[in-house]
């Protein structure tokens, strides 16, 4: 039995980018794309499944994000997640992985026991791959990224094989540990529709709190029961249920600012024609060192 | 990501339009079941959102996983190799993700891990699946096989089987056919006979059957030795792995990911199913329903992909400075065929529905019995839900399969010569579409078992209700095509009739059918352009297509042409 935390984000669908996303502060306006999981968080679930159709045990399945970030959440219930949670702030808002992986490690402390971290090796929006890393430093335990495959789980020790730069190597340490899991590691399941049935009516306290917005006859306590007796309560964690330094959140606790995102094409121009012979080959070697392709 | 069910205007159009009220209610025991499942619905709109979130979760799985798939299943197909069969790997893929998804057991009750969801949703998806894979169609709609036990079989039988069917563990096989008794069933020989201890056993051969390695086989066999017709035969369940030989597998033009097996079966233990002796007359025939059902959606989903590849070839493909899309033969082209897949759809959804009713009260009126409540007003409905499901299930068969034909032809007609090469999806789906108007009974088939329907004008109180009914403007003029087209329909019954000549009825049945066809589908498209102004065009087009068509039909009929089957010999003379 182990329980295991994810580590998800809702990110903005970079590959279909489209219109004027792009703000004048450098960062995107995710509300004019498509939001969608994060594709190696993803990964990174399915790795927690695997564990809890072996073992047994627990996953709990955490973001930090607006909220319709509950989206997400959802969809690991659909997946297999036990339960989902949305940290969730204004004053999160603007935040670089500095201030994330603040909030992240809080919340993750506040959860108590847990086996496993997992998480996906970076998000698509902002290519890091400092999440995961920088949580883990927070907490003091040990991390292996680019993890490609666990290979044992015994008792309190993994082994586990990790990608590197023209190969892999095989890793062993002691639980708890923080997991970053590469795309390939493994294939996501597709969702169970009696889950999807099941839990696609959860909520989160900011999504209750707008059911009960529109019609007075709702209270938010009284919802937010009815929820919970269901099991259908997303639980929903704030700054102030975290008692987080405020300093260390969102756009204050961040020391990265966005100077400036462009769209770079690499397109061919020039055409120069190579003679098949050695003269021919000599002048392409030379030319290519010229341009810093080789050497 | 893409989706086939959020990304397919004119599904959502249908499971906007379906009015499943009656339908649910009776499946979900007015939503009692809500009280033990947690997926179950606590209302009518929450189950139209569990069937819309579970088709979109069909939707998702058919594009991103089981569509790229596709190729490769073709390629390397099903195999045989010393009496195993195996799945191409995609197929197998396939088909752990779908039971992951829950998907294996739709229609099966929740008690055994099913889904319980109305046969309309089941062949919504089973269309959407079909799409990306039509070879997966036939290992999906399998489930069917669970369902027949559900129905016939008893309760130990049920907790026995449909578990497994639920989970995935179990896929099945209906073997009916024979090497003998193809589309002639009463001529089905295997034996099924008794022990001293009154134990079932099967002995004997069947041949063309669609996933014969699977895991739970029902069978149709001979119980009651010394009959020669279907009134000696009853249906048997059993486990492949009790004795069930595949001999072989069969080398084909399509569907390759789905194993056709030749099957001996060596005195293999079996389980008597229902009654004995009612395994043709009654189970076969209703289970038939269903299938021909399963394969409308499957050459639905292939006209679907088809139209796809077509559409976007030609948008793509320049030719003479301009995107071949733009030539009015090829625009032409390509708006017949969504026409033919829009009104395939109308007529298919509404078949499903006849369909759905038909299960729903049937079930009802057995309920009621165990109850000892009064049954004869659902008797009475029952009879009339049940001749509608005679005439919409073989014309849907009969049309979807034949428009399949057509328009995959048409897609690698539009693809030009590399349509011919097996680079392009639309060669393999023009293979794939092509055992569609056979299997289940062929085109042929549909018609002679439509015929009862047509001659006896089932359909006449509607028509002449609605040729009595005002529409909206230009749509008079539609009406009035359609009120030609049963004038025709109306003559020829009459020519055909006083000709006394069976043969000529026979030859005549075709054009007779497909008049009745074209006004049981006009009407339909009219109700839909009743509604929505871009159905107008697809009415418009359809009705008018139909006109010159039945008046064709009519001409062919009249002319007396078919008297030369007389001198079938001498035309036919080697």
């Amino acid at each position: 039995m182990y329980h295991s935390i994810v580590l998800v984000k809702q990110v903005p669908d970079t590959a279909n980018i489209t219109g004027n996303v792009m703000q004048d502060d450098g960062t995107v306006n995710r509300s004019k794309l498509p939001a969608i999981f994060n594709p190696e968080d993803r990964v990174a679930l399915e790795m927690a499944l695997r564990i809890k159709d072996q073992f047994g045990g627990k996953i709990t399945v955490m973001t930090m994000g607006p909220p319709r970030a509950s989206d997400i959440l959802r969809e690991c219930l659909y997946m297999g997640a036990d339960e989902g949670v949305l940290i969730s702030d204004r004053k999160f808002a603007g935040a670089d992985t500095l201030a994330t992986s603040y909030v992240l490690s809080e919340a993750i402390r506040k959860e108590g026991s847990y086996d496993f971290i997992f998480a996906g090796r970076q998000a698509i929006d902002g290519d890091t791959a400092q999440v995961g890393p920088q949580t883990c430093e927070k907490l003091g335990i040990p991390q292996i990224t680019y993890l490609e495959e666990i290979q044992k789980v015994e008792g309190k020790t993994l082994t586990a094989k990790r990608k590197i730069e023209g190969g892999y190597e095989v890793v062993r340490c002691t639980l708890p540990v923080l997991v970053t899991v590469i795309k390939d590691a493994v294939e996501p399941r597709p969702f169970s529709a009696k889950r999807v049935m099941a839990f696609k009516g959860a909520k989160s306290l900011m999504e209750i709190e707008k059911m009960a917005e529109g019609n007075s006859l709702l209270y938010v306590d009284q919802l937010r029961h009815e929820f919970e007796a269901r099991q259908l309560f997303i639980r929903t964690l704030t700054m102030d249920d975290l008692k987080l330094d405020a300093d260390r959140c969102g756009v204050h606790g961040s020391p990265t600012k966005v100077y400036k995102v462009e769209s770079v094409v690499l397109a061919g121009g020039d055409r120069e024609m190579i003679e098949p012979t050695k003269t021919g080959l000599g002048k392409l070697v030379d030319k290519l060192m010229e341009d810093h392709i080789l050497g | 990501m893409a989706n086939f069910f959020l990304e397919n205007p004119d599904l959502q159009f249908h499971f906007n339009r379906f009015k499943l009220e009656e339908i649910v209610g009776i499946a979900e025991d007015d939503y009692e079941q809500s009280r033990t499942y947690r997926y179950a619905p606590v209302n009518y709109a929450d189950a139209i959102e569990n069937y819309r979130k579970v088709l979109e979760v069909v939707g998702e799985l058919a594009a991103n996983r089981i569509a790229p798939r596709a190729a490769d299943v073709d390629h390397e197909g099903a195999q045989w190799h010393d009496g195993k069969v195996s799945y191409a790997a995609g197929t197998q893929k396939n088909l752990e993700e779908l039971s992951q998804a829950d998907l294996m057991g739709m229609i099966l009750p929740r008690k055994y891990g099913g889904l319980n969801f109305p046969f309309t949703m089941y062949m919504m998806a089973t269309e959407m699946i079909s799409r990306a894979d039509a070879s997966l169609m036939n290992i999906f709609g399998l489930q069917d096989i669970g369902d027949t036990i559900r129905k016939f079989g008893n309760e130990a039988q049920r907790e026995e089987f449909l578990p497994g069917f639920c989970t995935g563990e179990y896929t099945g096989a209906m073997a009916l056919t024979e090497p003998d008794a193809g589309s002639d069933l009463q001529a089905v020989k295997l034996q099924a006979y008794q022990n001293a201890e009154g134990k079932w056993f099967l002995k004997g051969m069947k041949r063309f059957i669609t996933n014969g390695n699977g895991d739970v086989l029902v069978v149709l066999a001979r119980s009651e030795s010394g009959t020669k017709d279907g009134r000696g035969l009853s249906i048997f369940a059993c486990y492949g792995r009790d004795g069930v030989v595949v001999r072989r597998i069969e080398n084909k033009l399509g569907i390759h990911g789905s194993p056709t097996c030749e099957l001996q079966f060596n005195d293999v233990p079996a389980q008597l199913v229902g009654s004995r002796k009612f395994g043709l007359i009654k189970y076969t025939i209703d289970l038939m329903y269903r299938a021909r059902m399963g394969v409308s959606a499957q050459a639905l989903g292939i006209s679907q992909a088809a139209y796809e590849e077509a559409l976007v070839y030609a948008k793509d493909r320049v030719q003479f400075g301009k995107s071949i899309y733009t030539f009015p033969a090829v625009s032409n082209m390509l708006i017949e065929m969504r026409v033919t897949l829009e009104m395939n759809r109308s007529l298919f959804y509404r078949a499903a529905q006849v369909v759905d009713r038909k299960e729903k009260i049937e079930e009802l009126i057995e309920k009621r019995k165990e109850e000892g409540k009064p049954v004869t007003e659902l008797v009475q409905d029952l009879r009339q839900v049940t001749a509608m499901a005679g005439l919409m299930t073989p014309l849907s068969k009969y049309i979807l399969t034949e428009s399949a034909n057509k328009i995959t032809y048409d897609a690698l007609q539009i693809h030009g010569g590399t349509g011919y090469m097996k680079e392009f999806r639309v060669e393999r789906l023009a293979r794939d579409a092509r055992i569609t108007n056979i299997y289940e009974g062929t085109s042929q088939l549909q018609i002679v078992a439509l015929y009862g329907s047509v001659i006896n004008d089932i359909m006449r109180a509607e028509f002449e209700k609605n040729e009595a009914r005002e529409y909206r403007g230009g749509l008079t003029q539609l009406a009035a095509s359609l009120k030609e087209i049963r004038g025709l329909f109306i003559d020829c019954l009459r020519y055909v009739n006083e000709k006394k000549d069976k043969t000529y009825q026979e030859v005549a049945a075709k054009d007779l059918v497909e008049l009745y066809g074209y006004l049981v589908i006009g009407y339909l498209l009219l109700d839909e352009a009743e509604e929505n102004d871009r159905k107008v065009f697809i009415a418009n087009r359809y009705i008018l297509t139909s006109l010159a068509s039945a008046r064709r039909n009519a001409e062919s009929i009249k002319s007396g042409v078919f008297t030369d089957l007389l001198h079938a010999d001498s035309i036919l003379q080697v």
